[in-house]
């Protein structure tokens, strides 16, 4: 079947099959960093923006997507970059495979609660699972954005 | 403590932008997407023979191209351990085997243009076997009549005390003193038998493998891999073919823990690409990372432990058995771990030991090399049996081990007698105890609401490189303008040596870690590195690394000598160039790198390999505190503080995150990360629905702090931080859960059913 969706803001007619996952579209359509680190919902790497919602598109048929907007880290590169310098500075990215799924859910949250605690970071961000870092360090640099976020604004007041 | 510019200082991985905006970087990422996909039919018994095997059903899958089966496989028996030649893990693998030994063993190669005509062709795949009878229990393994390899081909090339004919991987006993007359003597003796399972890392990007041939018909092999030069050996060796025709390299890794040690997946793509010549990819699903990869040894392991009514520990005895797998792989090494790095913690007052062990095979996934190696193992049974001990005699367990740690100076008789040149381990156990507040969150609390709060803690060591075996290189190149190209066979993996050794590199040629670029690993281009595992690549390759660049200072100051028209010994080299001593001349890094490229003939490059005679042992001491709901069983980790000697760490930032990342990867096997099997040995956690690794909501808060030791024979001081980190968890949970019900849990995983059973509320 053929579905029109827009992808990182570009408009595009895909050939797919029906049970094609919205996973496979996206890294057919080149977006490699959405990931796919297991096939029973639970890891959280492949998250993408679908009409401004984090879904996973592993569990998201792309006929599915038909008509609707799909953001990945691709098309997120300037809101994410504010924020991930703070993760560099931790160390906390390690080996990185978890970073999309992770980094597309944290500008999730931060779009719906500009103020987070450490509380709702940890429940938000729950389903991004990460084996290296132990988590503790992507807090840590979440915090620290927030913080500097907090002063850049007041500076500006 | 010498002071240093760069190392000891936090930095930013030279990758971590990259990896944090999601740039292409990995094996599927970067690799062509049309590749033949491969995927391997698997064995649904644990023991059973192919008598026959059709695939002209599948072969006629539109897009399908080849089917391989026992009967095209080379039959030189080999191992996928990625270990130094000649490997001590047996050889005891075929590429495909007419007998297969575990669920998930390997029955089929499927290669075809998409996934669905393999996925097809994979159910059109008639296999009969003969069903044998398995050998699932590894107590009743060794001299059982069922045999996993009774085939003549096996062998094993080192001396590790494996026996085919008794179902033995290994066996040996080593020991110092009279353990039994010692043990004789004690007025107590904690005798206990720990059970730890064979836990996967779980590493978020599955195995994968993409082979090619190149312009000159080589095998071209992109694989995520810990150890490409072992990688090209064990390909050449599997599919029969001179090692001169292989070539690894690694893109970004997403994950190792020691998997990648291991060959796993590289084998059957190669072989595809080898027979049909055309571009192929594997790419492991989670299930087969669950069920066919190559998770740590369970092991149990018995200690007996005999002290004096005041608390000297005086023997050790330690019998470890270890279970493998249907195949051997890293069995004869891990098991030797669960001594060798736990029984050296309490050298302090200790007059004797003994350390036995059988590595046994089984009829179920064939194990690996997991963090910690064994020690994981052996630590959290002398962990417990001390905390144990305390138990016994009323003592504050951080005060006994305050008695009987080892301690800086001291020869250690378990650990191949070396040294404790640089030990910090008094100094981590006083500064934790500062920073979790030992004293205040020791005894018990009842919350009031059916919940109590308790407190445990454990020691733990590791090593730093395999003495007298690893390898460690790194070459080091003067480039135009002035900057460096660090080129090693170590793998990053997401653990950051790429940096840490540019930062050990800065140091010594006086520059910012920016002047130096990165390049590895790749068998046709790096020195030969054995590949990033036992803790080695900071201690080792980072050596080799500052020796290196010691040389091109020497090799810039010859060039510049010839610039400078004077003697070698009238020269200095500081970062920015070579100085003349008499302050009359100066020739810029960037101008030596000029003067290089023409009608020059010293090499504006220097490569230097290191060994290391001691394996100097990192030291941690973790302490947690967890809340204990009696009524439910389950048990919330609250903090966990730990402070780790690592001798100098070179990036703080970063070896803070490994630190907290195996914190909790220890966590997770403390508590929830389980293996069981069906009674026809098909592992039930074969999935992240089942197998559930810590989220962000597990693991309380975690608190990390260094004590800086010294280690003369490290670059700048450091030691590693590998997986020290991974080992204290497991016995401090088991010790806080002790407290809070009176039951110690010697099994691994302590799961909220188990407490519940065992304190009788259930």
């Amino acid at each position: 079947m053929e579905i029109q969706l827009t992808l990182n803001g570009k408009k595009l007619t895909c050939a797919i099959e029906s049970d094609t996952l919205l996973i496979d579209l996206v890294r057919q359509q080149g977006c490699f960093s959405v990931k796919r680190g297991c096939e029973t919902s639970n890891c959280g790497l492949c998250t993408v923006l679908l009409d401004g919602t984090p879904v996973l598109s592993c569990s998201v048929l792309a006929a599915r997507a038909a008509g609707h907007q799909v953001q990945t880290l691709e098309g997120l590169q300037e809101e994410a970059e504010e924020f991930v310098g703070f993760i560099a500075d931790q160390g906390a990215e390690q080996c990185g495979f978890c970073n999309p799924g992770y980094v597309i859910n944290t500008i999730a949250l931060l779009r719906e609660n500009p103020d987070p605690t450490d509380d709702q970071i940890r429940a938000y961000l729950a389903g991004n699972l990460c084996r290296c870092s132990g988590y503790e360090g992507q807090l840590r640099g979440i915090r620290n954005y927030l913080n500097w976020r907090k002063e850049e604004r007041h500076g500006n007041v | 403590m010498a002071t240093y510019k760069v190392v000891g200082t936090s930095m930013r991985k030279k990758d971590s932008m990259q990896l944090l905006l999601g740039k292409p970087l990995f094996v599927d990422d970067i690799t062509p997407q049309d590749a033949l996909v491969v995927k391997v039919l698997r064995s649904p018994h644990p023991n059973a023979l192919v008598e026959e095997i059709d695939s002209s059903k599948a072969l006629l899958v539109p897009g399908m191209v080849a089917v391989y089966t026992y009967q095209d496989s080379p039959q030189e028996r080999f191992t996928m351990a990625g270990q130094t030649y000649p490997e001590p893990s047996p050889r005891d693998r075929l590429l495909l085997d007419r007998h297969v030994r575990f669920v998930g063993d390997a029955v089929a190669i499927v290669a075809g243009e998409t996934e669905k005509a393999v996925d097809r062709a994979m159910k059109l795949i008639k296999v009969r076997y003969q069903v044998l009878e398995p050998l699932l229990d590894f107590h009743k393994a060794k001299d059982n009549p069922i045999l996993i390899h009774p085939e003549d081909s096996w062998n094993a090339p080192c001396p590790v005390g494996a026996d085919n004919k008794r179902n033995l991987c290994a066996s040996d006993t080593c020991g110092d003193g009279d353990v039994e007359a010692v043990l004789s003597r004690c007025d107590y003796v904690v005798e206990h038998t720990y059970q730890v399972k064979a836990c996967q890392q779980a590493m978020m990007e599955t195995f994968r493998t993409y082979t090619e041939m190149d312009r000159y018909g080589r095998l071209h092999v992109v694989s995520s891999t810990q150890i490409v030069f072992h990688c090209r050996r064990i390909i050449a060796n599997a599919l029969g073919i001179p090692k001169s025709k292989v070539h690894v390299e690694k893109p970004r890794i997403g994950g190792g823990f020691g998997a990648k040690q291991t060959v796993v997946a590289e084998v059957y793509p190669a072989f595809v690409t080898w027979k049909t010549g055309r571009p192929a990819k594997m790419i492991y699903t989670r299930q087969e990372c669950q069920t066919a990869g190559s998770p740590r040894h369970a092991m149990d392991v018995t200690v007996r432990l005999g002290a004096t009514k005041d608390g000297t520990i005086r023997a050790l005895d330690v019998y470890t058995l270890s279970n493998t797998g249907a195949y051997g792989e890293h069995g004869p090494t891990t098991v030797g771990l669960s001594g060798h790095k736990s029984i050296p913690l309490y050298t302090g007052g200790l007059e004797a030991f003994r350390f036995s062990y059988d590595v046994v095979y089984t009829n179920v996934q064939s194990s690996g090399a997991y963090r910690g190696y064994g020690a994981t193992q052996g630590i959290f049974a002398v962990e417990s049996a001390v905390n144990e001990l305390a138990d016994i005699l009323h003592m504050d367990p951080a005060a006994l081990r305050e008695k009987n740690i080892v301690r800086e100076g001291m020869v250690m008789p378990a650990y191949y007698y070396e040294v404790a040149n640089a030990c910090a381990l008094d100094q981590c156990i006083s500064r934790c105890k500062e920073i979790f507040n030992w004293d205040a969150k020791y005894p018990i609390r009842d919350m009031g609401n059916g919940k109590v709060r308790a407190a445990g803690m454990a020691l733990s060591m590791q090593g730093s490189a395999i003495s007298n075996c690893d390898v460690g290189s790194a070459t080091i190149k003067l480039g135009d303008e002035g900057f460096y190209n660090l080129i090693i066979g170590a793998a990053d993996m997401g653990t950051g040596c790429d940096t840490i050794l540019a930062m050990i590199a800065a140091e010594t040629l006086e520059c910012s870690p920016d002047d130096i670029v990165v390049f590895g690993a790749d068998t046709d281009a790096s020195p030969y590195d054995s590949g990033s595992y036992a803790s080695s690549t900071t201690y080792l390759t980072g050596k080799a690394t500052e020796k290196a660049c010691l040389e091109l200072r020497d090799n810039m100051c010859a060039i510049a000598a010839s610039m400078l028209k004077c003697d070698v010994s009238q020269l200095e080299f500081q970062g920015d160039g070579v100085y003349r001593l008499d302050g009359t001349g100066f020739v810029s890094r960037g101008d030596i790198a000029t003067a290089s490229m023409v009608n020059n003939c010293v090499p504006a490059q220097a490569t230097v390999t290191h060994s290391s005679p001691v394996s100097p042992p990192p030291f941690m001491v973790g302490m947690v505190e967890i809340e204990l709901d009696r009524e439910t069983g389950s048990v919330e980790v609250l903090n966990y503080s730990s402070v780790v000697d690592c001798g100098i760490p070179i990036a703080e930032n970063l070896a803070r995150i490994q630190a907290e990342g195996g914190i909790v990867q220890g966590i997770g096997m403390a508590l929830w990360e389980n293996v069981t099997y069906t009674p026809q040995g098909r592992v039930l956690e074969d999935s992240f629905m089942q197998y559930k690794i810590p989220t962000r909501l597990d693991m309380g808060t975690l608190h990390v702090e260094f004590a800086y030791s010294h280690e003369p024979t490290g670059p700048y001081g450091a030691k590693s931080i590998g997986e020290v980190v991974i080992n204290t968890p497991a016995p401090a949970i088991a010790h806080a859960i002790f407290r809070a019900t009176g039951v110690w849990h010697r099994s691994l995983p302590i799961t909220p059913e188990k407490i519940l059973m065992e304190t009788g509320h259930g």
